[in-house]
């Protein structure tokens, strides 16, 4: 067993079985149905390895693959980022 | 690519997807195209939530019978949904929202729905870790058997019944025109070839209004940019989804521990703008904080935009147009998900020419030249 997404617990296995059962072609499509990259750490190092694996599978270049990424860039605690100045 | 079928349907969204899987269980031959991915549009974006308290009878009914499908649909499409029923909880803030929540609860409990006006104690009984005060709410209305289910799942099942039973789901395929002779759809012409065809169902979402230019409709849909964001998953803290229409706030606890919610970003526009703001992470982190004190300490992870397909009365515009063959299945205006099962089993009855469970002329764009009653129950 291959883990590729640690903070959701993907193998490499559910990846090929998405691709072949389920004709995942994206790595959006990835993300929905597996919820690869939708983890703590938002994909930094399972997306470039679910790229390959697609693009193994596929036959796609990894250019034609390559993840889109949704702000924020780090995780940010809510109270910090909803704090108001005249409520401190 | 095939170059016939009975019926297109233009959209793999969950309306798409469900309606070609009713359509396949009656044995037609059904065809679904999708410009991008399964769920690229609306539905993937979606808040998840499943309502049935609404204002107007006909979105309440939708929601209701909805409902009644979603709670076997795991086992009919042999594919778990992830449906949780938590309830929703409706904030009331002043007088003037409790007349019409007495005035909605009134008309939900009509047709079945088990929903109540409740207290500020009340409130915190149901979920903890909400503060009344916060949220400015002098009472709420709540019905248990609301909740949600995931998006993704319910159309993957959805697409994957339909697909076994004969459904064509083609991605990545462009509806580029609509041939329509002699006042009938004729052929749809894509970037992959032509299929011939009797009926089109116009299931593209917020892309809905430019299908139908295709064979000269003008509808008064209007893409709206709506933001939502999620956070990191924690222990489970509350079941039920909260709304406030007063605020535009949404938000629940999803079924890996998440928090998901949304609200009006304070720079929402109409168009396909897909850009996700900083004030609308900051506005939405304000009033969470607000709302439920002890999430203040929990992470974001992520933020993203989708777009709701607004109708002037936010109820969908369903069935057949003047073109024949062409069908229409979209303006949701929010609240596609929450009653597609229905929407679906309508439409199939309709293209079937079975009986409809409940009628639908009064969703058709016929509406809009007369005098309209809007939905008030609107949020996000």
């Amino acid at each position: 067993m291959k883990i590729v997404c640690r903070c959701e617990d993907i193998t490499e296995e559910d990846i090929i079985k998405a691709i072949e059962e389920y004709g995942c072609s994206t790595l959006a499509e990835l993300k929905q149905l597996l919820r690869l990259g939708m983890g703590h750490c938002q994909g930094r190092t399972c997306l470039i390895l679910a790229a390959k694996i697609l693009a193994r599978k596929t036959g796609k270049s990894l250019e034609e693959i390559m993840p889109s990424f949704r702000p924020p860039i780090i995780p940010v605690e809510i109270g910090l980022i909803g704090e108001k100045k005249d409520e401190r | 690519m095939k170059d016939r079928a009975e019926v297109v349907i233009i959209g793999a969204g969950i309306n798409g997807c469900a309606l070609a899987y009713e359509l396949a269980k009656r044995g037609k031959d059904v065809v679904v195209l999708e410009k991008h991915y399964i769920c690229y549009g609306a539905t993937g974006r979606c808040g998840a939530g499943i309502r049935q308290q609404w204002a107007t009878k006909e979105n309440a009914l939708l929601a209701k019978k909805s409902v009644e499908i979603f709670e076997r649909l795991s086992e009919e499409l042999g594919y778990d949904i992830g449906l949780r029923q938590g309830g929703y909880l409706i904030a009331i803030h002043d007088e003037e929202e409790m007349r019409q929540a007495k005035k909605n609860v009134e008309m939900q409990r009509s047709i079945g729905l088990p929903v109540k006006i409740i207290s500020p104690d009340e409130i915190k009984e149901i979920a903890p870790i909400l503060d009344p005060e916060g949220m400015e709410a002098i009472a709420a209305t709540f019905c248990p058997t609301d909740g949600h289910a995931n998006p993704f799942k319910t159309t993957y099942a959805y697409a994957r019944a339909a697909k076994k039973l004969g459904a064509k789901i083609y991605k990545f395929t462009e509806v580029k025109d609509i041939k329509v002779k002699d006042g009938k759809v004729e052929e749809v012409v894509t970037n992959r070839g032509k299929i011939k065809t009797k009926y089109v169902v116009n299931a593209a979402g917020a892309w809905s209004k430019e299908i139908a230019k295709m064979v000269g409709i003008n509808m008064p849909n209007k893409p709206v940019r709506k933001e939502a964001l999620v956070t990191e998953p924690i222990e489970r803290l509350f079941d039920c989804m909260v709304i406030s229409f007063k605020h535009g706030i949404y938000f629940s606890q999803q079924e890996e521990g998440q928090i998901l919610g949304g609200i009006p970003s304070p720079e929402e526009k109409i168009g396909y703008y897909t850009e996700p703001t900083f004030s609308f992470l900051k506005h939405m982190a304000y009033m969470l904080g607000k709302y439920a004190p002890p999430l203040k300490h929990i992470n974001i992870l992520r933020q993203w935009t989708g777009f709701y397909d607004v109708t002037p009365d936010a109820l969908p515009i369903l069935g057949e147009t003047n073109i024949e063959g062409f069908i229409q299945c979209n303006g949701f205006s929010g609240h596609g998900f929450m009653i597609a099962p229905m929407v679906a089993k309508l439409l199939a009855q309709l293209i079937c020419q079975e009986k409809l469970d409940m009628p639908i002329d009064r969703l058709s764009m016929e509406r809009f030249k007369g005098k309209i009653t809007k939905e008030k129950a609107v949020v996000g």
